[in-house]
């Protein structure tokens, strides 16, 4: 395998509403930082990640590119998926050898939907979506499925939550509360909050990494699994198919300082951590994780930047960042970052 | 620059709905349930799928033509309440979403279910499909409308009428309290007195026949603190007590009142508070209830 390495990581202040923004103003700001840190103006592959349901738009992406410089014409691709998988097509297109660089931004504002309605068009059209499942509901089934603990759960929100508060990128919110269901098991303070916001990541290979970065971290593992797509198929109460991710990335052949995991929901954190086998000593989502800001779309490749920028600074040896797609975790990963 | 922020409504639709093609194996599931039954298909491996894919998910190989009618009764293997049901949701009252595994099959259907509330979902339950009516099923997943619990428990109205006379000793201790004293019987043999007046002695089975008038002041033996409103109490909460009448040897039940609830302790002095003499008939409702008399309280 090629050796690349994330060697600058940017994102937005995220916001609980729509600050009037478009895409490209949104994203414009966090490609220029990511310019700046990594020293690259021009790149030799560039990929997203998005959805055309959050915005209501078709192709709302292809706007985006104008936050780029896209002339004299670039190398682009574009996933409708978190842009967690936009980085691992930039990671296989580097493997190729002839480009070292790649840009790799997601984005998102769910601020001007129903995000619990439009998740429901994601899923299997015959059987799930006609039922009108939202995005809660089907979640909520998951947690049942799992049998969390009240007070397992609370402590997962409220340590996100004042972690998120220490994370000036992240959300503000108050300490759980409340005593009402969104959907029985899960209350509203276990979903994640209605966020807007965009990240970029800028990948290099091998000798350009040790020339653009001081500390790059690199992509020592990383691999993701998918399970059937119809609830009843798969047993909810566990993740196969990130425990499969996470073997493959290798997580278990060292140690884990940091894990930062798309956990969307509380419960999630829960079945990642088993799924993942993450030692107990392993911080999990210092940056406050989804819990605390999810601008959907660009949220998985969050915690890749924030498990790369634990090493960039020196803060940490071996992270692991996990992303999700689908429902009830349907489809995981999971990669590995070492200094 | 505007003061206001411009905001566009938007909507994103297919007008009249998006049109999807089936396929044999999906198209096979809707046709059944139009006509009122669910099937699954079995895969090479001889697990039934419900509802049928075209493939096994975990070997991708094809499943076969074989389908099975399955339930249509199931078991909910996890479920989760809403309730507040949203515009895209089945019903619109309060449901459960739910997994299911009918009968017959190896996988579990998503469905709703249509219960009273969260306390009548469990894993387990045993629920079964409530169809919408022939006409109106159009071969989708919705002609099930929801899944409703299985029978298993019904309510019987009993209602019958009698006329109860209260016999001869109570009659006698009635007419007292219309008069406004409380008649005891005296038992020779024991030398017990009890009240209300009986003809005969619980103990050792003599009959009674002397009467005696008891005062109506006496003391409380035990007593309970009612939180649920009766029409005979004067309020919530309120106290029902055991009153020792003074010369008796048994204790009546009876109301305090005029005190507050959690005053009232066992050896306190209490006595009676009569309707007045006009409003009295044979009834117990001659008396109130007991009221504390000040008195020091009495060792029990």
């Amino acid at each position: 395998m090629r050796e690349v390495a994330v060697i600058a990581f940017a994102q937005t202040e995220h916001t609980d509403h729509d600050e009037g923004l478009t895409d490209f103003e949104l994203i414009h700001p966090v490609i220029q930082e990511v310019k700046e840190r990594s020293g690259l103006s021009r790149f030799g592959f560039t990929c997203s990640g998005s959805c055309d349901y959050l915005a209501g738009a078709p192709f709302s992406f292809v706007s985006a590119l104008d936050a780029l410089g896209a002339w004299p014409p670039i190398s682009e691709s574009h996933v409708e998926m978190d842009a967690a998988w936009a980085l691992y097509e930039a990671w296989v297109r580097l493997q190729h050898g002839d480009v070292d660089s790649a840009l790799v931004y997601g984005f998102g504002k769910s601020s001007m939907g129903d995000l619990r309605e439009i998740m429901t068009l994601q899923l299997d059209p015959y059987y799930l979506a006609p039922l009108g499942l939202d995005q809660v509901s089907f979640a909520a089934l998951q947690a049942s499925a799992y049998g969390a603990g009240r007070a397992e759960l609370d402590e997962i929100v409220r340590r996100s939550r004042a972690d998120g508060r220490n994370n000036p990128r992240a959300l503000d919110l108050d300490d759980p509360s409340g005593e009402e269901f969104a959907v029985q098991p899960l209350r509203p303070y276990d979903v994640a909050p209605i966020t807007d916001g965009a990240a970029a990541i800028v990948l290099a290979a091998g000798d350009l990494a040790r020339e653009l970065a001081e500390r790059p971290a690199w992509i020592t593992g990383i691999a993701h699994r998918i399970e059937p797509h119809y609830l009843g198929m798969r047993d909810l109460t566990r993740s196969p198919s990130a425990e499969a991710a996470g073997r493959a990335a290798g997580v278990g052949k060292g140690p884990v300082d940091v894990a930062e995991l798309h956990a969307q929901f509380s419960h999630e954190e829960l079945i990642l951590r088993e799924a993942l086998e993450l030692p107990a000593e392993t911080v999990v989502n210092p940056s406050g994780g989804p819990l605390a800001a999810n601008p959907v779309m660009a949220t998985g490749l969050i915690r890749i930047g924030e498990a790369a920028a634990r090493i960039l600074d020196g803060g940490a040896g071996r992270t692991v960042a996990h992303a999700t797609s689908g429902p009830c975790l349907q489809h995981n990963l999971v990669t590995v970052l070492e200094a | 620059m505007p003061s206001e922020p411009l905001v566009a409504e938007h909507a994103l639709e297919f007008p009249g709905g998006y049109t999807r093609t089936t396929g044999p194996v999906i198209g096979r599931f809707l046709t059944e349930l139009r006509d009122g039954r669910i099937v699954g298909v079995r895969t090479a491996e001889g697990r039934v799928l419900v509802p049928p894919l075209e493939y096994e998910p975990e070997t991708g190989e094809p499943v076969t033509g074989d389908y099975v009618e399955v339930g249509p009764a199931g078991t909910v293997m996890s479920w989760a309440w809403v309730e507040s049901p949203r515009k895209g949701h089945p019903l619109d009252r309060p449901f459960a979403w739910a997994l299911i595994k009918l009968d017959g099959a190896d996988t579990a259907l998503v469905h709703a279910v249509g219960a009273d509330d969260a306390k009548a979902m469990r894993p387990g339950l045993r629920v079964r499909p409530r169809w919408k009516p022939e006409a109106d099923r159009i071969g989708h997943i919705t002609d099930i409308s929801c899944f409703v619990p299985e029978v298993t428990a019904m309510v019987a109205p009993i209602r019958m009428e009698y006329r109860v006379r209260p016999g001869r000793s109570l009659s006698r201790f009635l007419e007292g309290v219309r008069d406004g004293v409380f008649l005891a019987g005296r038992c020779t043999h024991c030398d017990k007195v009890y009240v209300p007046f009986r003809t005969s002695c619980p103990e050792c089975g003599s009959a009674i026949s002397e009467e005696v008038e008891l005062p109506d002041t006496g003391t409380v033996t035990t007593f309970a603190i009612n939180n649920l409103p009766d029409p005979r109490a004067p309020e919530v909460p309120f106290v029902s007590a055991y009153i020792q009448l003074d010369g008796a040897d048994v204790p009546m039940i009876a109301l305090v009142a005029d005190v507050p609830a959690h005053e009232v302790r066992q050896g306190m002095r209490v006595r009676a508070v009569w309707a007045p003499p006009e409003e009295r008939t044979l009834s117990m409702a001659n008396i109130r209830w007991f009221a504390p008399t000040g008195e020091p309280d009495v060792e029990l």
